[in-house]
């Protein structure tokens, strides 16, 4: 008897002391790898050359005029980086600056207040507002207000081909969808995959959808997706987008294996620069990587590049584009004011300065920065920096990426359905409607 | 007599009190122990079941939902998927790891020279962690850029990722790749343990190889069996990093187990609620699993291994 005394009463007190020893180990987990030592401020940023390099370079030059307001940089796949600093947010754990696309996840994270409004801080440096290309403040702006800097360059989908199998076969690039179901048989009868895609990574096959749609159904059907208007993914023009890309796929379209390739591993282009696929519908991001890596694929022109053929009957205005029209930079609300102040100078003077500007140029990107007309034209590049430009430019309607203009939470089902949609494990029917639920989530 | 009784009486309740009061000293000792498990196991399982009936997409503020993401998981047919899938890879699993690493414990349990070796090759996959063998076989399977092309034997180079039913087929086969040594290990050390004299009284009953395999081994091995497979098959419930790595769960679903679609639903689609309805089933299915395989084996747990002995 006297034992079981004994040991409920151990319990009893192991219970009444619990409480504090778990307020103990938590109490531990302020200071999270967020945060940065000595004042500075913290910043995750996407691994990859040559971007990699010219940040490192505009922070290690930010660093030596300013010696007490050094940022230190981690670097992280693109996959792996949206889901890590979604974590970190939530968790409460986020570095000074927040790297993003802008547009649904920014909407997130402003109205849960975990970013900076940084409107204000904009109407007293109308200098470094009037910088930029007023459309790339679209994605920064949620409710009226900017919660990021927008930063780096324009990047609209471009399709991209190879020209020299383009001459071996004896063809033009395609103009129309008929065209490309035409090269799709001519470059399969020749042994060469007429797409490559890198669909593991599944906003690769996204940008196909974001484009399809916009030239059947013009740019107001996604608009009303974006809206949350009912019933906006039954529209006709997204089960004919559909139609379309089943279409494109039973007639072996896309390169053997395609749902197994990543685009963070480059496959996809390397498919392309190797002479294993013909074209290549991608982010005018990948220019740089492909003239880096390519072994003089770029340099020797036999790269070309073309916007995205317009379907017969469709709505949508030739000249829209899709992509992205900046990258973003927002400021943690949990961040100390030191790090917020080290963060917004960081911005004004370290981020877009005349070094990074030209980087981004001579790797071969068209920078969100007014009056560059003339460095693009002296650039080796200015073929295609004069292309992506003018396509950003005159664009009349430029859709930000879906899987960033949409909440996480409808991007993921998305993502999902896009996956499936292209293994035709569904109907264009059952992605329109599963696609319809998610409106308003 | 009876002084006896008394002393003995007196003798026994002392012994009594002082065991008892050595229990409470042990209770005290297992103070950390408990702490851990409250701190590390049983405050995220009921984090995790409070979060189950709340609205959370795990950035903003948390709200009550009653019971709208149990209802909306258990209707979802992609719970339905995950669950078929996370069977049918514990089955298949079982299946194909439990006679490969039977025999390849039984015979690197022999005790030539030349065993030892192949031991050690044998053990070679159990060294490495589940990400790098996923990014390995990734590249290697690669059919533009992989090892079937590098070797010139285009047939090889099937899109083995990309369909659905050879995906799901080499997850199976990785994942057997990467554990097969380490239950190996068990059985090598279960056969070890086998007395040499029963095998010794066979030979002079004129038993066959065979006959000794099956009359003296697998029977003397049943608890290492029971062992290895609570370790496959509850193991099986928390694959997660190497199919991450290799297929993200794709292509389509055809890959996306119990572990992943929790992790997919919480991290990726920021719908932390249902990920927490399937971390609790995930717990469940555990759970059962556990007991119904403990009692597999405990049904005759006083008796001898050692029969004959």
């Amino acid at each position: 008897m006297k034992q079981f005394q004994s040991s409920r009463r151990s319990f009893l007190a192991l219970a009444a002391v619990t409480p504090f020893a778990v307020m103990a180990t938590s109490a531990c987990g302020t200071s999270g790898p967020g945060s940065a030592s000595g004042g500075g401020a913290s910043m995750w940023f996407l691994s990859g050359e040559p971007n990699q390099t010219t940040i490192q370079k505009a922070v290690d030059a930010f660093g030596s005029s300013n010696p007490d307001n050094k940022i230190a940089v981690t670097y992280f796949q693109n996959d792996a980086y949206k889901t890590k600093i979604k974590t970190a947010i939530g968790a409460g754990q986020a570095p000074t600056i927040v790297y993003g696309w802008g547009g649904g996840t920014l909407k997130t994270y402003a109205e849960a207040n975990q970013v900076e409004d940084l409107t204000s801080w904009f109407e007293a440096n109308p200098d470094l507002k009037n910088k930029f290309f007023p459309a790339s403040f679209g994605a920064a702006t949620v409710n009226g207000k900017i919660y990021a800097l927008p930063n780096q360059y324009v990047a609209p989908v471009v399709l991209f081909y190879n020209k020299e199998l383009f001459e071996k076969a004896g063809v033009q690039p395609p103009k129309t969808w008929d065209d490309v179901m035409s090269l799709v048989k001519t470059f399969n009868d020749m042994g060469v995959a007429p797409f490559s895609l890198g669909g593991q990574s599944r906003w690769t096959s996204m940008m196909w959808l974001e484009y399809l749609l916009d030239r059947i159904g013009g740019a107001e059907v996604f608009k009303a997706i974006f809206e949350g208007k009912p019933n906006a993914w039954m529209d006709p023009a997204v089960i004919e987008t559909g139609t379309k890309i089943q279409e494109l796929v039973s007639a072996d379209g896309f390169i053997k294996g395609f749902s197994s390739i990543t685009a963070d591993s480059k496959a996809d282009q390397a498919l392309l620069f190797t002479g294993k696929a013909a074209m290549l519908l991608q982010g005018s991001w990948t220019y740089g990587p492909m003239k880096k890596e390519g072994q003089n694929f770029v340099q020797n022109g036999k790269l070309g590049f073309v916007t995205f053929p317009t379907v017969p009957g469709g709505k949508g205005d030739p000249k829209n584009g899709v992509g992205n029209p900046a990258q973003y930079m927002s400021i943690s609300a949990k961040a100390t004011d030191k790090e917020k102040e080290t963060a917004k100078k960081f911005f004004k003077d370290g981020i877009m300065t005349e070094t990074v500007i030209d980087a981004y140029i001579n790797s071969g990107s068209v920078p969100i920065v007014n009056g560059i007309e003339d460095k693009l034209a002296t650039s080796p590049d200015k073929d295609f920096l004069n292309f992506v430009y003018d396509l950003a430019k005159n664009a009349p309607n430029f859709q930000q990426s879906w899987d960033q203009a949409l909440s996480p939470t409808a991007a993921e089902a998305l993502l999902n359905n896009i996956d499936q949609l292209f293994l035709k494990s569904i109907t264009p029917q059952q992605f329109a409607q599963n696609m319809n639920a998610t409106l308003g989530k | 007599m009876s002084s006896t009784t008394a002393h003995r009486a007196a003798t026994g309740s002392r012994k009594i009190e002082q065991a008892g009061q050595q229990k409470s000293a042990l209770a005290w000792l297992t103070l950390p122990a408990v702490i851990f498990f409250v701190v590390f196991a049983l405050a995220p399982l009921v984090g995790v079941l409070v979060l189950s009936f709340a609205n959370w997409d795990g950035i903003g503020a948390i709200g009550a939902a009653g019971l709208e993401n149990w209802s909306s998981v258990l209707t979802d047919p992609g719970l339905y998927n995950a669950l078929g899938l996370t069977f049918l890879i514990m089955i298949v699993s079982w299946l194909v790891q439990t006679p490969i690493s039977l025999l390849l414990g039984v015979f690197t349990a022999g005790t030539q020279r030349y065993r030892a070796a192949l031991a050690v090759l044998y053990f070679l996959p159990l060294l490495l962690s589940s990400a790098a063998v996923a990014i390995a076989y990734k590249a290697l399977l690669d059919p533009n850029f992989g090892l079937a092309m590098g070797l010139g034997l285009p047939f090889l180079a099937q899109d083995w990722l990309g369909v659905p039913q050879l995906a799901l087929g080499l997850v199976i086969f990785v994942i057997a790749w990467q554990f097969v040594p380490f239950h190996t290990l068990i059985y090598q050390g279960g056969v070890r343990q086998i007395p040499k004299s029963l095998y010794e009284a066979a030979q002079i009953d004129g038993a066959g190889i065979l006959k000794q395999f099956f009359h003296i081994t697998l029977p003397q091995l049943k608890y290492t069996i029971i062992t290895s497979s609570t370790l496959m098959v509850v193991g099986s419930l928390t694959y997660f990093d190497l199919i991450f790595v290799l297929t993200g769960g794709g292509p389509g679903n055809s890959t996306r187990i119990l572990a992943l679609d929790m992790y997919l639903r919480g991290f990726r689609a920021n719908l932390m609620g249902p990920a927490s309805v399937i971390a609790v089933i995930l717990v469940v299915v555990g759970l059962v699993l556990a007991l119904f395989l403990q009692r597999l084996g405990g049904k005759d747990k006083q008796g001898s291994q050692l029969e004959g002995l």
